[in-house]
């Protein structure tokens, strides 16, 4: 295989999780602290809280893992290693 | 050049990712993955015999498997009631229950049972979930489904929610028909294949403790995943229902 190929495919598996967890890292920091209020001002609505915000944060890891698909398929399954 | 697969020191016998190399079948023309099928049967016949130890000898007061079944039956009803709502869900919920009990039983047997210590000519058992196969046919199992659920209620009436609420969503609304199953299937793949590779590789780190709550982790979100498939091919019927 070409070398220039493999570096670039290592530095772009490297950059696509990297910048695909930037976003949902946000997005569920602020989900999370929104969870927290809502708890701390209705303590009694904490199990329904609780389910919605583990499946709502299971989405926005979702976006992450579509860049890990992305990393795996160039490190694992190159379509330019011809 | 690429790590095939990653390999450190004899640590590693509980736990070697390999990615890309299977136990190719060859059934009439067709290369099959060997080691996806032996594990999927394995799982189906776990949850066979399961549902029979559950409704042998039935009675009126549940005790033991029957009263296990009873509350699994339960759960998966009230995945699907949540989302179809109470007029449709009674139908659907052998389609949704079976695709949350196979997932859900896909990623635990992956994550469980020490199957490396069954050796294979090539490629390793392991969730059966892990490979972009079985769920790109789980995904388009749902999309098929949900197909057919607004077809066989609306008839041609169907096409109409393509136009709707303006005619200029058409592109929109045909282009998601290809992403609901993409994202489903890429997101459980994804998932179940992230947690495989990151046990190797702190194992291949740390032999020792150090990743036992990444494997906790592993079996939590496995079980996440069923619940997040099923629940959104509910949702997807419901949508083509409503």
């Amino acid at each position: 295989m070409d070398s220039i190929i493999s570096a670039a495919s290592v530095i772009a598996a490297g950059l696509s999780i990297g910048l695909a967890a930037i976003g949902p890292g946000i997005g569920q920091g602020n989900a999370a602290g929104q969870a927290v209020e809502g708890i701390a001002r209705q303590p009694e609505a904490e199990n329904k809280i609780r389910g919605t915000l583990l499946l709502s944060l299971a989405f926005m890891e979702a976006l992450t893992i579509y860049g890990l698909v992305v990393a795996l398929a160039l490190l694992f399954a190159n379509p330019f290693n011809s | 050049m690429y790590p095939d697969n990653f390999y450190s020191s004899t640590f590693t016998l509980l736990a070697e990712a390999e990615v890309g190399k299977h136990f190719y079948w060859n059934i009439a023309g067709f290369l099959v993955h060997g080691q996806v099928l032996l594990v999927i049967w394995f799982v189906a016949a776990v949850l066979f015999i399961l549902s029979i130890l559950g409704t042998r000898d039935t009675n009126r007061i549940p005790k033991g498997w029957q009263n296990f079944m009873e509350s699994t039956i339960e759960f998966i009803t009230d995945i699907a009631k949540n989302q179809l709502g109470e007029s449709f869900y009674k139908e659907w919920i052998p389609y949704i229950g079976t695709l949350f009990l196979f997932i859900f039983g896909c990623n635990w047997a992956g994550a469980i049972i020490p199957w490396k210590l069954i050796e294979l000519p090539e490629g390793e058992l392991a969730a059966p979930t892990n490979d972009i196969n079985t769920t790109v046919a789980l995904a388009l199992m749902t999309s098929f489904s949900y197909f057919y659920a607004g077809l066989s209620k609306k008839g041609l009436g169907y096409f109409k929610r393509y136009v709707s609420p303006i005619p200029l969503l058409l592109p929109i609304n045909i282009l998601e028909d290809f992403t609901k199953p993409l994202s489903l299937s890429f997101r459980l793949f994804g998932n179940v294949l992230a947690d495989e590779l990151t046990i190797t590789v702190l194992t291949g780190l740390v032999p020792l403790v150090i990743p036992l709550p990444i494997m906790l982790l592993g079996l939590f979100a496995g079980s996440v995943q069923a619940l997040i498939f099923s629940t959104l091919a509910a949702a997807y019927i419901a949508e083509a229902l409503e």
